[in-house]
């Protein structure tokens, strides 16, 4: 019984780690339907920034967090304007080769030797990484920082979204570009922005995830990327709480898998559930279902 | 019909004699084994291409997993060459006949389905069908799996490229072919029209996948080794980067795509180091800027013919109408 | 009729001249290829030098492993060139990238052997790579000597040109295996691999094998996948079995994230693990937890010997103070391995060089080297231990 709690925090953690990458893809897609494919090697970028930030600048922990959540915002603005602007009106599936082109880009930029070059980095460790017990269960305060980061974030990102102005015209844009842009929403800005929100996200999940696992490589962001887009469909995509739930769900199945069936067999399951759940549900837990304008 | 039959007499003609003067090439060892190899990689690689422009280019629908059911064909056939002694084209056919049963299986309920699903799921489909070799101790799991016996040859790899260049000419311009394009240009008006856009875009679908597991039994039989991280995701963005750079839904375009992409890298070997280091680098930029200015690629939907050739002297020939993007 | 006569005349002119020109031409190129061909065959026989083609992963996913590789195959070639070279002439390597990629080695080792002609081929790097380019070998007659290829398969499916300059998995598993029982006296033992990786799930497989048949037990065997970062559902699982020791047999960078993980928990058995642990970053990132590890390696770089220091200290001095790692080593010993065999030879001549190589005798940087019948080497394995953050020599276990 307390294996299964311990399990049951491990995966609780893990589910965090996913949930804290998956809000930001999800909000991306949630305004422009658009799968952000390079959103896990922004999340890598914000890691190798947060350890430039710590280790050559050497800043301590927030304002490392800072700096590299500035950084990958104006990355992320920065790969908008260049590569995805150009293409707005273009068919869905040329954006989707677009994005992929620009996650190879940038896994294959850092990993030159100008930049971080190929070999693992550690990341010294500013933050705390004790542990408490709660009975026998224990607990390490990187991973009450990461859970409360993640329901903290989506929070915020939820108000965002659904109280401000900005937030506002975002669903405006989301449910019409058109109709936004003739009821004087400036649409180009509003996407900019929902893109430097995203990024920055990635960005606070690359520093977080790497002071939890202390081992930064440039295609660090391949597998978390792929595993939270699961889990922002699985959540619903586009819905940010959504998301927290589906990264909880996916990290929750990945540990029971891995503890009580079989740990090789941990991936297989977690595309699958993807895969049930685009069957039975396309829309996600939270969903809405969205009928096609003809 | 008269001169349909007399050009495609022409056409065979010229096939068959390509055909002998590369072996007589061969044979005489002006074209060494080195060359040979790449004629072969180029070959089997052609094959992909043709099968995911298919999908992509046809079909409309993007497929990101495609190395996995390159992967199904390679591990199907090779059990039944290695373990099972069954000839080779059989056990390459039966490889195809198990890729095309699983893009079955995934396209069958994904494809009522619309908008990205299909990308995420044979995305997903990809990752498990790794996991699922890499736990299967019979086939070697992750150390791969070797002592598969050489049968592909020059010759094998001539025939199996030109029937898969016939083949996908037969469907696209068949009237399933037709369904296809209709739907992938727009599939409510084309439902509205009268056409199963489920069952062109599920036929489409599962003749690409075959035809990558084909490819895929050609692959093991050649490298004699085969192992699951070779059908990564890494790969299926490879044989996507022919489609892309060649043109989406131009035929002649992703042969010209994976010619240029499997020999490029080879010629460049020894001088152009700068170039190899950055080659993922550069194709990556090379994507993202052929999609923002030029989507349909170096061809277009266009398409190289030996009519057009012969009429003017003009390379391409414009068909069905002049139209940008892949729609 | 005059028009005619000089129109005949005309053509007869051209014609003579046409075949004078080609008969010309013909003797004349007949004559520039004949001597260049001899001359080819000349070069080839007398030259001046010695083609040695080697297969690195330069690009690709493990290019930092390539380059440690060419760095010790050109070490070794140019220490052999300042020595008076080869059979009396210059050694020349050829380096060839084959990216880590099964597909793409083979096509590298054939263009080696049609298009440079060399007497011999050091690679490749990773087993995954050596296994489809030995049969290539084999068949065209060239010996070829990879230095970290671990897989039985790679010499057994090669044939008889495929050498090896590492031990095998199952002998590092053994050894492994050996000395968790011997020296740490541990019962029982959890073992945590890449399942996506064939090196990691290889050696895990040896050492399991081994470990049981030495009457222990393996009371957890759990997995990953490349990439993953988590590990904390597997050592919840392996802390409930409570083992004596951890058997880790992946790389150092993620042997570095679980053995932190590992303590975190408060696993308190021994780390125990493979050649993969080579480097000086497994502790820079496993930090203290890495402390009374223990791994096998194929030389110690706190080794006195001769050998190793000054293999250490001319490496540092040809490539701007960089550290030798086991890869650099390893490669060296190949090129140095195939390079003696062809001076042992006296020649060229592929088959002679592979009876050289089959009786090989050498001591290279790591340790004293001969062949066994499937043309692995016979020698010690190195127990290295963590000890202050830094890794130091412990013990050698001896080949049985």
């Amino acid at each position: 019984m307390v294996t299964f709690f311990q399990q049951l925090v491990n995966g609780i953690s893990l589910g965090s780690v996913y949930a804290l990458i998956a809000i930001g893809y999800t909000m991306v897609y949630g305004i422009i339907k658009m799968v952000n494919f390079a959103h896990g090697e922004i999340f890598m970028v914000g890691s190798f920034l947060g350890l430039f930030a710590v280790s050559v600048l050497h800043f301590t922990f927030f304002p490392a967090l800072l700096f590299s959540m500035i950084g990958t915002g104006l990355i992320g603005a920065l790969i908008e304007k260049v590569a995805y602007k150009p293409l707005r009106n273009s068919p869905p599936i040329t954006l989707f080769i677009t994005a992929i082109a620009i996650s190879m880009l940038l896994k294959n930029l850092v990993k030159t030797n100008f930049l971080a070059g190929p070999n693992p980095h550690s990341f010294p460790e500013v933050l705390s990484v004790d542990v408490f017990h709660i009975g026998p269960v224990q607990v390490s305060y990187i991973q009450i920082i990461v859970l409360l980061t993640a329901v903290i974030l989506g929070a915020l990102l939820q108000y965002f979204v659904k109280k401000t102005k900005t937030g506002y015209a975002m669903r405006v844009v989301a449910y019409d570009k058109d109709a936004a842009a003739l009821m004087g929403i400036n649409v180009n800005r509003t996407i900019t922005i929902t893109f430097i929100i995203g990024s920055a996200l990635a960005g606070a999940a690359g520093v977080l995830v790497g002071i939890m696992y202390p081992r930064l490589e440039p295609t660090m962001g391949t597998l978390p990327g792929l595993k939270c887009f699961v889990a922002a469909v699985l959540g619903g995509i586009g819905e940010i709480p959504g998301a927290i739930i589906g990264g909880i769900v996916i990290g929750f199945t990945e540990t029971m898998t891995k503890a009580y069936i079989s740990s090789s067999l941990a991936d297989a399951f977690t595309f699958s559930l993807l895969i049930i759940t685009l069957l039975v549900k396309p829309t996600g837990l939270l969903g809405k279902k969205t009928f096609e304008k003809v | 019909m008269q001169k349909n039959m007399k050009k495609g007499i022409i056409k065979i003609v010229i096939v068959v004699l390509v055909f002998i003067l590369a072996k007589f090439l061969i044979r005489e060892g002006i074209i060494g084994a080195y060359t040979e190899r790449i004629i072969i990689t180029v070959g089997i690689n052609i094959i992909l291409a043709l099968s995911l422009n298919l999908i992509i280019g046809y079909t409309g629908q993007l497929a990101l997993g495609h190395a996995a059911f390159m992967a199904v064909g390679a591990y199907v056939s090779a059990i039944f060459t290695t373990k099972l002694n069954l000839p080779f084209v059989p056990a390459i056919i039966l490889g195809a006949v198990a890729g095309g049963a699983a893009g079955f299986l995934i396209g069958w309920p994904i494809l009522r389905l619309k908008g990205d699903y299909l990308a995420i799921c044979t995305l997903g489909f990809g990752e498990i069908v790794k996991v699922l070799i890499q736990n299967i101790e019979y086939v070697g799991a992750a150390r791969g799996f070797s002592g598969i016996k050489l049968f592909t040859t020059f010759g094998w790899i001539f025939l199996f490229t030109v029937l898969a260049y016939i083949l996908i000419k037969r469907v696209v311009n068949s009237v399933y072919g037709r369904d296809m394009r209709a739907v992938s240009q727009d599939e409510i008006a084309a439902e509205a029209m009268g056409v199963n856009a489920f069952r062109a875009k599920l036929l489409g679908f599962i003749i690409g996948c075959a035809m990558a597991a084909f490819a895929g039994g050609l692959y093991a039989h050649y490298l004699m080794f085969i192992d699951p991280v070779s059908f990564d995701f890494n790969k299926s963005t490879e044989i996507l980067t022919f489609v892309v750079l060649g043109g989406i839904g131009s035929t002649s375009g992703s042969v010209a795509g994976a010619v240029i992409l499997t020999v490029l890298p080879e010629a460049l070997r020894g001088f152009g180091d700068f170039i190899k280091t950055y080659r993922m680098l550069i194709y990556s930029i090379m994507i993202v800027i052929l999609m923002i200015f030029r989507p349909q690629g170096i061809m277009g939907n266009r398409e190289l013919s030996l009519q057009n050739l012969m009429k003017k002297g003009n390379t391409f020939n414009i068909k069905g109408g002049e139209k940008d993007g892949i729609a | 009729m005059k028009n005619r006569l000089k129109k005949v005349v005309a053509l007869v002119g051209t014609m003579t001249l046409v075949m004078g020109m080609m008969t010309g031409c013909g003797s004349a190129a007949e004559t520039a290829t004949g001597t260049t061909a001899s001359a080819a065959t000349e070069a080839a026989a007398e030259g001046e030098t010695i083609k040695i083609g080697a297969v690195v992963p330069l690009t690709g996913d493990v290019p930092a492993l390539g380059e440690s590789a060419k760095n010790g195959y050109q070490l070794a070639v140019d220490t052999m060139n300042a020595n008076g070279g080869v059979l009396g002439k210059q050694v020349e390597i050829i380096f060839e990238d084959d990216e880590n990629q099964p597909s793409k080695a083979p096509t590298v080792a054939q263009k080696l052997i049609a298009q440079d002609k060399v007497v011999g081929i050091l690679g490749a790097t990773n087993s995954k790579c050596s296994i489809p380019m030995g049969p290539i070998c084999t068949q065209n007659k060239i010996p070829m000597v990879s230095p970290t290829s671990t897989n039985t398969k790679v010499t057994v499916e090669g044939g008889d040109y495929v050498f090896r300059a590492c031990f095998i998995d199952p002998f590092q598993g053994e050894a492994l295996a050996n000395f968790a029982k011997d020296e740490l006296g541990a019962q029982t033992a959890a073992v945590l691999y890449n399942m996506a990786d064939d090196y990691s799930k290889g050696l895990a497989e040896a050492f399991m094998e081994s470990y049981t048949a030495a009457g222990c037990s393996v009371v957890a065997e759990e997995s990953y996948s490349t990439g993953e970062s988590d590990f904390n559902a597997q050592l919840t699982n392996i802390k409930n079995e409570n083992p004596d020791i951890l058997v880790m047999t992946d790389f150092y960078s993620t042997v570095g994230l679980i053995a932190k993980q590992a303590r975190t928990l408060g696993i308190e058995a021994t780390f125990l693990g493979g050649d993969g642990w080579d480097s000086t970053d497994l502790v820079s990132i496993g930090g203290d937890a890495m402390e009374g590890a223990y791994y096998s390696v194929f030389y110690a770089s706190d080794d006195t010997s001769e050998a190793v220091v000054n293999f250490k200290n001319s490496y540092a001095e040809a490539f701007d103070g960089k550290e030798a790692d086991g890869y650099a080593a390893l490669s060296y010993d190949a090129a140095m391995i195939l390079m003696n065999a062809i001076e042992n030879a006296g020649t060229t001549d592929s088959e002679k060089v592979v009876e050289a190589l089959n009786s090989t005798d050498l001591d290279v940087v790591s340790g004293h080297v001969t062949y066994d019948e499937s043309r692995n080497p016979i020698k010690p394995a190195i127990i290295c231990t963590i000890k202050d953050g830094k890794a130091a020599y412990y013990t050698t276990v001896e080949p049985k």
